[in-house]
């Protein structure tokens, strides 16, 4: 016998319903169903609000949500990890990725390889949030952050520098909890 | 006991006055507070806050709202008629405040009666002047010189014929168990047994009515914002609009003060007798949160089955209630 609301010798689908409209049946069915539907919406009001009061509390985003870039350093050196190699440029399918390497000079140092990127600019307005410059990257020195409010006046103020994605984010984004 | 008022209960004008003053103020005042508390239990039934934003827990936007509403511009439409427009909004408020007057508030402490009139026709003052707001609602919605406004004042006016009847009917078995018209009369015998309890049935067509009266869910027809685009209120802007709002409120409270009275045993609870407003109003406020927990559950009903409950359902029951009281009230 599966396991089927029908049998496979009847054509027709018996279903269970209430008592039709009108009558005493229909006055009873809508009574009920009622009492039911003021049950359903104060069991709500007892449940209390699911709203997140969204300036003051901020969505928590998933450890891999791909929000705004970030450029890292050497916790230890403080040098750049970003060698200026082009490979994120590369990778980006939106083209939005603008990289200027020069040469590392000895004594003012600003990366720990042989170059540097002079010029690191990430124009957010057209960043379709792939993630591909974070896996083309050979030194991790681009990950994709959790920041997820880009929203500015104009144009030119999307254009990201390095200085503006070396530095860490005025206030974190928060994360989910474990299971949620 | 009578079965009217004591006519030969006098006052002085200055107490009348102040009296009607007082009972203005509190009413005035707890509409804003209504539509705002409304709002915030309707966002509660939705998993919401409601408004939140303007003063401590949003309690300022009504002020904010009434702000709003008086800078706009008073507008009227090419084709509408001045004076009947003009009227619409207005006769709403003056039959929603004159109503207000009946409602008892408290018995007569030290000479003065807690309650605007007790008029000797007692409920049939409250359904005269309840009527008289639908007038405002039907010049509002046919003077403004659109389709939807007229739909939906005409659905208003057969709304008002079908629930008013039950309305009444419904009422009639209170009259005959406590032997009078007047609300004052009606809540002393209610002093063992509140009316709700023998005339339950009553009750609930009363409520029934009572949302088909003020217009709200399950019963907006004449507004149907989905549909009608608020029918009868589509060409009213500005404050013109925020007094039909604003009497949306009021006739609920007029509604379920009257409902208090009659039912829930008016002003008796425990206590002084100091506390005899407050625990009239804390029966009504309980009864408007039925009307907002109403509001939030059930969705608008389709014209013919309004129609239907009206005609076949609730007036059939409504004078088998009458029936019943009157048969074992003279019985026993």
């Amino acid at each position: 016998m599966p396991d089927f609301p029908y049998l496979e010798d009847q054509d027709v689908v018996e279903v269970q319903r209430g008592p039709e409209p009108g009558g005493v049946g229909g006055a009873y069915r809508a009574f009920g169903e009622t009492l039911r539907g003021l049950k359903t919406t104060m069991a709500r009001l007892i449940e209390g609000p699911m709203t997140i009061q969204y300036p003051e509390e901020k969505t928590p985003v998933y450890p891999r949500f791909r929000g705004r870039h970030k450029l890292h350093r050497f916790e230890d050196t403080g040098l750049e990890k970003c060698v200026g190699c082009s490979l994120c440029a590369a990778a980006c399918p939106a083209d939005c990725i603008r990289v200027v390497a020069a040469e590392n000079i000895p004594g003012e140092r600003v990366s720990a390889g042989e170059r540097y990127a002079a010029v690191y600019e990430i124009n957010l307005s057209r960043c379709i949030f792939c993630g591909y410059c974070e896996i083309a990257c050979p030194f991790d020195a681009i990950t994709m952050g959790h920041d997820y409010e880009m929203a500015d006046y104009g144009r030119e103020d999307l254009i990201f520098t390095k200085e503006m994605l070396l530095a860490e984010p005025l206030d974190r984004t928060p994360l989910k909890a474990e299971g949620e | 006991m009578l079965p009217l008022a004591d006519t030969q209960f006098v006052e002085a004008t200055w107490i009348m006055v102040v009296k009607s003053l007082i009972i203005f103020a509190v009413i005035f005042g707890i509409v804003p507070v209504l539509t705002v508390v409304e709002r915030k239990l309707i966002g509660r039934f939705q998993h919401r806050y409601g408004p939140n934003r303007v003063g401590p827990f949003g309690l300022l936007q009504p002020l904010a709202d009434l702000f709003k509403l008086i800078s706009k511009q008073g507008f009227r439409p090419d084709n509408a008629i001045p004076l009947l427009y003009v009227l619409g909004p207005l006769l709403p408020i003056l039959s929603g405040v004159m109503a207000l007057a009946i409602i008892p508030w408290g018995d007569v402490q030290d000479g003065v009666g807690l309650y605007g009139i007790d008029v000797p026709i007692g409920i049939l003052y409250f359904f005269a002047v309840g009527s008289l707001g639908f007038y405002g609602l039907l010049l509002g919605g046919w003077s403004s010189g659109s389709k939807y406004s007229l739909l939906g004042a005409m659905r208003g006016a057969a709304q008002l014929i079908s629930y008013e009847v039950s309305m009444g009917l419904a009422l009639f078995g209170v009259i005959i168990m406590g032997g009078s018209l007047s609300l004052v009369d009606i809540v002393h015998a209610q002093g063992a047994l509140w009316f709700v309890v023998p005339q339950i049935v009553g009750f609930l067509i009363f409520m029934l009515a009572g949302f088909a009266e003020t217009n709200r869910t399950p019963f907006d027809m004449p507004e149907a914002d989905a549909e009608l685009v608020q029918g009868y209120m589509t060409e009213y802007g500005g404050m013109r609009f925020g007094s039909f709002l604003m009497v949306e409120y009021l006739e609920i409270i007029v509604v379920c003060g009257v409902a208090a009275a009659m039912f829930l045993g008016g002003w008796m609870g425990p206590g002084p007798s100091w506390l005899d407003p407050v625990w009239m109003l804390a029966k009504m406020s309980v009864l408007v949160f039925f009307f907002i927990w109403v509001r939030a559950t059930l969705p608008r009903l389709r014209y013919d089955q309004l129609m239907g409950l009206g005609w076949k359902v609730l007036l059939p029951l409504a004078t088998l209630n009458v029936l019943v009281t009157a048969v074992l009230v003279v019985a026993t």
